[in-house]
């Protein structure tokens, strides 16, 4: 149930709604370009359940008046209109948690710093528009620095930026929405973000009359960029897919903006249409926050987004990693390098110091790291691993189900517990690890990546593998299901497929219906085999920062794994026989 | 071949290696930013020479950032690890790299090898890898104590930088080599050198392996079968050279292994220890 107001502010007529209880806080939200602040529609209805919720259309958008000419759309002139709105809505001087998508976002920053409303504003949540004294102040910095390497990303945002200098150009802009873009706009949004919108009378004229909001302030700002601290929180909800607003610009605010949390969302440009209901939470959420001291998990990761989006550091900045059996070979070796490209690691290991140890190291790549100890196997100690990443680290963003171990010999001389053990720790564990972080993923919608380790045994039958190679074939098959499954939520997943790695797997391989005697013989004569081989569990990782960056199905490690795929596509028949070819150390 | 007297003979190696780790000391004190390899080498040969060395088992070698973590060309082990990328170069030091510095003085009839690791400023991998290797400093005696082959003792330790997650790069040295061979050098000093090893000293080498290869040993101690043999008493300078991602650290210094089968450094008194010990009494205080 919603109360329309007008505000006259002596140059323009705005028109706004207030809903919710008159009590409870109030939040602000102020829309952006071509829309009116019927684009909240999703969000208000959420959100006034316990919020006192105030929108209104801006100077020049549905059903307020429009100013005269260009100049009245000045940021000066939007901050006067925003100050009278909070003045005659929000009694006693009580302060506002502010809102913005797209132009209203780049209002709002501006409101963080204007003398007529800063003292107005308890909190602000940003969507899709960065601050342009911010923006423009770091692009001229590193301008004067002469930083080539940042150039790229500049020139990547200015790209997506097109529309930008096309709406300078006089009567272009003006005659393609004449054109017809105003009218194919609800068809366009269906194309580009699935989003159902209903025509609207108004949206020919308000998309006209908002291209001054670009010509009246961007030459101005980024000729004259005036950075300043920021010192209301601020939360930022960047979507990834955004065609319009580059998530680099909204990297390095950390030292301008020191209360601030950050979270990459799923998501194309239009957020309130495409997923009021998140929006809803995520500001719910950030006005306990600020108003009750309240804390959780999401914030804790978001402040470290948000810390650590800094330029240069690394693709997987801010994002935590969780390997499985991290203690030792390709699970020490894959922390390691996601460390080096950013990432905050969890190594979790059955061995505790061993884990510990991963930890360690990862601190000394320079990142932040965690050491849990945790059998793979088991469902319970998974789901408290799970349960305490989201509590204490805000959950994780990748996750390597790397955890397994080896087992040789003759499948008639297989027991029931030796089955049981492989199949929980190589089969089980992975499937607790991406049915536990997976669901986490999916339900934060921001995106993820899931990588499990099989091996090239998953391809490549042989005697003597039967238990160990089942374990794998199942693990890679499960990923390729899984992938299908998750591509659509943003969350990519990958399948390893080792060939003979120089780990020390082979060291702790059980050789089924060996005397203790002859197991360490076989171990150690599998180890130097396996020296021999000398691929290292570098190279096993290096691969899986590929799959992950480039979100990689399957990457196969080694020569023997290439052929061995190969082979068994060409030929099954050939790789039938060597199957029966008896490998094994004697 | 040898000092006679077996006290004096100890005595006269623990004054070159102190001799050696005086002098790596006195110029990593003097390490600025900008210097290069070849001047911090140069310096040391300097500082020996002034203080009586006339002869080198090898001349002196200085490696800054990440040339000290043995990656890249430095790393290749064709023509068994002989390879000219050790030779100090134009790398210029920087505020908090790695470096090492690595001195093999004739003193006398006796050799000295020591390395000596540190960072000009605060590295804190150079830090951790100082204290990985205490831990491999106590592992070595205890291992030979143990009754291993000198193979299995080289082989914990490749198991022990496993477990410490860091690279044994002493695999890039000539023969993959965790120690060699040290004695008393015979016959008259010689000026020349070849490639920097002192001709001398390269010939006792050589005369080692001859011996070595009769008699079932090799001087040269790496993990390989050829050293799959009960220790072999004597001076050993013992070189383990700890590696994580672009930077390394290493200490070498002399073990003497006794006709009992036991062994023990040659000396206690030396710059890794006494950090070791300082970090550990501070560590407590803590």
């Amino acid at each position: 149930m919603s109360t329309p107001f007008e505000v006259e502010t002596g140059e323009v007529t705005l028109s706004g709604h207030v809903a919710g209880p008159e009590k409870a806080p109030v939040v602000l939200l102020i829309h952006g370009y071509p829309d009116d602040s019927t684009v909240w529609d999703g969000v208000v209805a959420d959100l006034a359940a316990d919020h006192r919720v105030i929108t209104y259309d801006v100077r020049g958008a549905g059903a307020s008046t429009a100013p005269a000419g260009q100049r009245g759309y000045h940021l000066g002139r939007l901050m006067a209109d925003l100050a009278a709105v909070i003045e005659a809505q929000v009694p006693d001087g009580a302060r506002v948690h502010l809102v913005g998508h797209d132009w209203g976002s780049i209002q709002g920053w501006q409101a963080l710093v204007d003398s007529r409303t800063r003292h107005r504003i308890a909190s602000y949540t940003s969507v899709s528009g960065p601050s342009l004294d911010l923006a423009f102040g770091a692009m001229s910095e590193r301008l004067r620095a002469r930083k080539l390497a940042a150039l790229p990303p500049m020139l990547g945002q200015m790209l997506r930026s097109w529309y930008i200098f096309a709406f300078h150009v006089p009567a272009f802009a003006p005659l393609v929405w004449r054109a017809g873009a105003a009218h194919l706009w609800p068809r366009l949004l269906r194309r580009t973000d699935g989003i159902e919108v209903a025509p609207r009378a108004g949206q020919l004229a308000d998309a006209l009359r908002g291209i001054n909001l670009y010509r009246a302030n961007f030459r101005e700002k980024a000729l004259a960029p005036r950075p300043a601290t920021i010192e209301q929180p601020v939360q930022l909800l960047v979507p990834r897919n955004d065609p319009f607003v580059s998530p680099a610009v909204f990297d390095d605010l950390a030292t301008r903006v020191p209360h601030l949390v950050r979270e990459d969302i799923e998501s194309g440009h239009w957020l309130p249409l495409k997923d009021p209901a998140l929006l809803a939470a995520r500001v719910r959420r950030f006005v306990a926050h600020v108003d009750g001291g309240r804390d959780c998990g999401a914030l804790v990761h978001g402040r470290r987004l948000a810390a650590r989006k800094t330029a240069g550091a690394g693709p997987l900045a801010g994002r935590l990693a969780l390997v499985t059996g991290a203690g030792s070979g390709i699970g020490r070796a894959t922390a390691i390098a996601l460390a080096g490209k950013g990432a905050d690691i969890v190594a979790t290991d059955i061995d505790k110091a061993a884990a510990e140890r991963t930890a360690t190291l990862a601190r000394l790549v320079g990142v932040e790291a965690h050491a849990r100890v945790v059998d793979v196997s088991d469902a319970g100690a998974m789901a408290a691993l799970a349960d305490w990443t989201d509590d204490v680290l805000g959950g994780i963003d990748i996750l390597v189900n790397n955890a397994g171990i080896g087992m040789a010999g003759d499948f008639l001389d297989t027991r029931i517990e030796d089955w049981r053990r492989v199949l929980d720790v190589n089969l089980w564990g992975v499937i607790h690890g991406a049915r536990l972080f997976g669901a986490r993923m999916a339900a934060r919608q921001s995106g993820g990546h899931i990588v499990n380790v099989a091996s090239a045994a998953a391809f490549m039958p042989a005697r003597g593998l039967s238990a160990y190679a089942a374990t794998k074939s199942a693990v890679l098959t499960m990923t390729t299901c899984l992938r299908a499954e998750l591509a659509d939520q943003g969350i990519g997943v990958s399948a390893i497929c080792p060939g003979i790695i120089d780990t020390g797997i082979t060291d702790r391989t059980t050789f089924v219906g060996a005397s203790a005697e002859t197991q360490d013989r076989k171990r150690a004569a599998a180890s130097r085999l396996y020296a021999r081989r000398a691929l290292t569990a570098e190279a096993v990782a290096d691969q899986i920062l590929a799959a992950i960056l480039k979100n990689e199905p399957v990457a196969l490690v080694g020569l023997e794994a290439v052929i061995g795929n190969l082979l068994g596509r060409v030929s099954p028949a050939l790789m039938r026989r060597l199957a029966g070819a008896d490998l094994m150390p004697k | 071949m040898s000092i006679p007297d077996p006290a004096e003979r100890i005595a006269a190696f623990r004054a070159a290696q102190r001799l050696a780790y005086d002098c790596a000391e006195a110029i990593a004190a003097d390490l600025r930013p900008g210097m290069t390899e070849r001047e911090a080498a140069t310096r040391m040969k300097t500082w020996a020479a002034d203080h009586g060395v006339r002869e080198w088992f090898h001349e002196p070698f200085a490696w800054f950032g990440d040339r000290t973590a043995f990656r890249g060309a430095i790393g290749i082990r064709a023509l068994r690890g002989f390879n000219p990328a050790f030779f100090p170069g134009g790398r210029r030091l920087e505020e908090g790299m790695a470096f090492i510095l690595d001195c093999a003085p004739v003193v006398g009839r006796a050799v000295a090898d020591i390395g000596y690791s540190g960072a000009l400023g605060h590295n804190p991998v150079v830090e951790q890898l100082m204290d990985d290797l205490i831990e491999h400093r106590n592992l070595i005696p205890r291992e030979i104590a143990a009754g291993r082959s000198m193979a299995e003792v080289s082989r914990a330790v490749d198991a022990l930088c496993r477990r410490q997650g860091v690279e044994p790069r002493h695999k890039a040295y000539p023969y993959t080599v965790l120690a060699h061979r040290v004695e008393v050098l015979p016959g008259e000093a010689s000026r020349f050198s070849l490639a920097r090893f002192g001709l001398r000293a390269v010939r006792e080498l050589r005369r080692q392996v001859a011996e070595g290869r009769d008699k079932g040993w090799s001087p040269l101690w790496n993990s390989t079968e050829a050293s799959d043999h009960p220790p072999v008493p004597g001076l050993w300078a013992v070189e383990p050279h700890l590696g994580f991602r672009d930077t390394g650290a290493k200490f070498e210094e002399l073990l003497l292994i006794g006709d009992d089968g036991g062994a023990r450094w040659l000396d206690d008194d030396l710059p890794h220890v006494r950090r070791f010990e300082t970090r550990r009494s501070q560590k407590k205080a803590a």
